[in-house]
């Protein structure tokens, strides 16, 4: 386990050193990058933004995943993994949000388009999960691991609507068009997937390195209730 | 006993009480009205704009006045532990959730009766839609924050911050209905488009996120 955490370790370092390489580097530089036409430079921000969205939903995912599997078995490996991922998933989303607007200002010249299917979605899914980290923080009941896995499931039966809502929206309310995709340059897409697996890397370093911790930190709990159970009984 | 008498039985309950005491209607209604006040305060829109508006405005206005309501319901339950001789109880905990909605859904319904007249005065509102089509609005979207708003009211009860606990929760799952109700609103008022497509997203949320509910609220009463 220890050396599994290390070697997880050295070769997510390298893999985040190599992509801010690609990321950042010039296309006259060794193996750089070209510089997209119409965005400049700016447009590489591109690289932190779309992988951390896909790290964020794949988190988001695997805690839905971890809160069905709690609910149907009690698990307490489940309503572990259910945290560390909701957890490591806000904070990629945050990611997320902050690069955002940062790269639609100086393309699009706005900050925020609030009739955005995926802008209005991420931030949902962001606001339904930072409540879910809250609830757990402050809830005083022995089974606080049923109530989050049900408002997870809660979350993901959102999502639908949350699409249907805007997308239908849209249709009556036409907005500023914004081109997006169009096709992407293979040494870009390269760069792109290259930078993804290094967040994945870097996800599940920070995911399992929790994970040890929260288990770690139950132990003591039970050790500690224990104890005092002990000390109290004549 | 039968699903449907446990929940009537609970349901004429809290009627009973709350006609009683008035506590919660009350509060609810002046709350609303302040609402309302400092609303046209705020926002004072010239006729056209007021109808494109109003929507939001109404609805928004709504939702806080919901909060206020569902915290109110199930404190009521933790007093003198009516909430645990329930649990010890070997009735099932499912109709207890319909009746707890129901309940809310009456109070909301009565706010919102004696909100309208309200905004249509302060805003000096007319539709210019089918204002039929109000009342399907107002009672799925209501339904809506109700039936999302006691499941999570009863979550917050065990939890150190109960009353900030139920909007924390709450206003993330409404922005889908609420969109859908200030939407359809606001089709009525103005007339430019049409609102059934709304009405009917609200149902189908009201449909999934009711089923979702009464499943899970048994999961949720026993966490203690």
């Amino acid at each position: 386990m220890k050396r599994g955490i290390t070697i997880l370790a050295v070769v997510t370092s390298i893999m985040l050193c190599l992509a801010l390489y690609f990321a950042l580097a010039q296309p006259d530089w060794p193996l750089g990058t070209p510089t997209e036409r119409t965005m400049g430079y700016v447009q590489r921000i591109f690289y932190y933004h779309v992988p951390s969205a896909w790290t964020a939903f794949l988190l988001f995912f695997i805690n839905l995943g971890a809160s069905i599997v709690y609910l149907a078995r009690r698990s307490p490996k489940a309503d572990i993994v259910a945290l560390v991922s909701a957890e490591v998933g806000v904070v990629f989303c945050t990611v997320v949000l902050v690069t955002g607007p940062i790269w639609a200002r100086p393309v699009w010249g706005i900050w925020w388009d609030a009739d955005d299917i995926r802008l209005q979605s991420t931030l949902i899914m962001w606001l339904i999960y930072i409540s879910y980290l809250i609830l757990r923080r402050v809830s005083t009941s022995s089974l606080t691991a049923v109530v989050a896995a049900v408002v997870a499931i809660l979350g993901a039966l959102l999502v639908p609507f949350v699409f249907f809502s805007i997308w239908f929206y849209r249709t009556q309310h036409p907005s500023p068009v914004i081109a997006h995709g169009g096709s992407l340059d293979p040494h870009m897409a390269f760069v792109l997937l290259f930078n993804w697996a290094a967040f994945l890397c870097l996800a599940g370093l920070v995911c399992w390195t929790r994970y040890r911790l929260e288990i770690a930190k139950r132990q003591v709990e039970e050790a500690q209730a224990l104890e005092s159970l002990m000390e109290t009984s004549p | 006993m039968s699903f449907l008498s446990i929940t009537r039985a609970t349901l004429e309950k809290d009627i009973r009480l709350e006609w009683r005491s008035k506590d919660a209607i009350n509060s609810m209604l002046y709350f609303a009205l302040l609402v309302v006040v400092i609303f046209s305060h705020s926002f004072d829109p010239t006729a056209e704009e007021s109808r494109r508006i109003a929507g939001g405005l109404v609805w928004v206005a709504f939702l806080f006045a919901a909060v206020v309501a569902l915290n109110q319901t199930w404190a009521r339950e933790l007093r003198n532990q009516v909430l645990d001789a329930y649990r010890v109880s070997p009735a099932p905990a499912t109709p207890l959730f319909l009746a707890k909605a129901l309940g809310n859904f009456l109070f909301v319904i009565i706010l919102e009766a004696l909100m309208t007249p309200l905004f249509i005065i302060f805003y000096n509102l007319r539709a210019v839609g089918p204002a039929l089509q109000l009342f399907p609005i107002a009672v799925f979207g209501t339904w809506a924050l109700v039936v999302n708003g006691t499941f999570f009211a009863a979550i917050s009860l065990r939890t150190r911050n109960r009353e900030i606990m139920l909007p924390l929760l709450l206003f993330p799952f409404s922005i889908p209905a609420m969109m859908g109700m200030v939407n359809a609103t606001t089709a009525v008022l103005t007339g430019e488009y049409s609102a059934r497509v709304w009405i009917a997203m609200l149902l189908a949320y009201d449909v999934v996120f009711t089923v979702a509910g009464l499943y899970l609220f048994e999961s949720i009463l026993d966490a203690e």
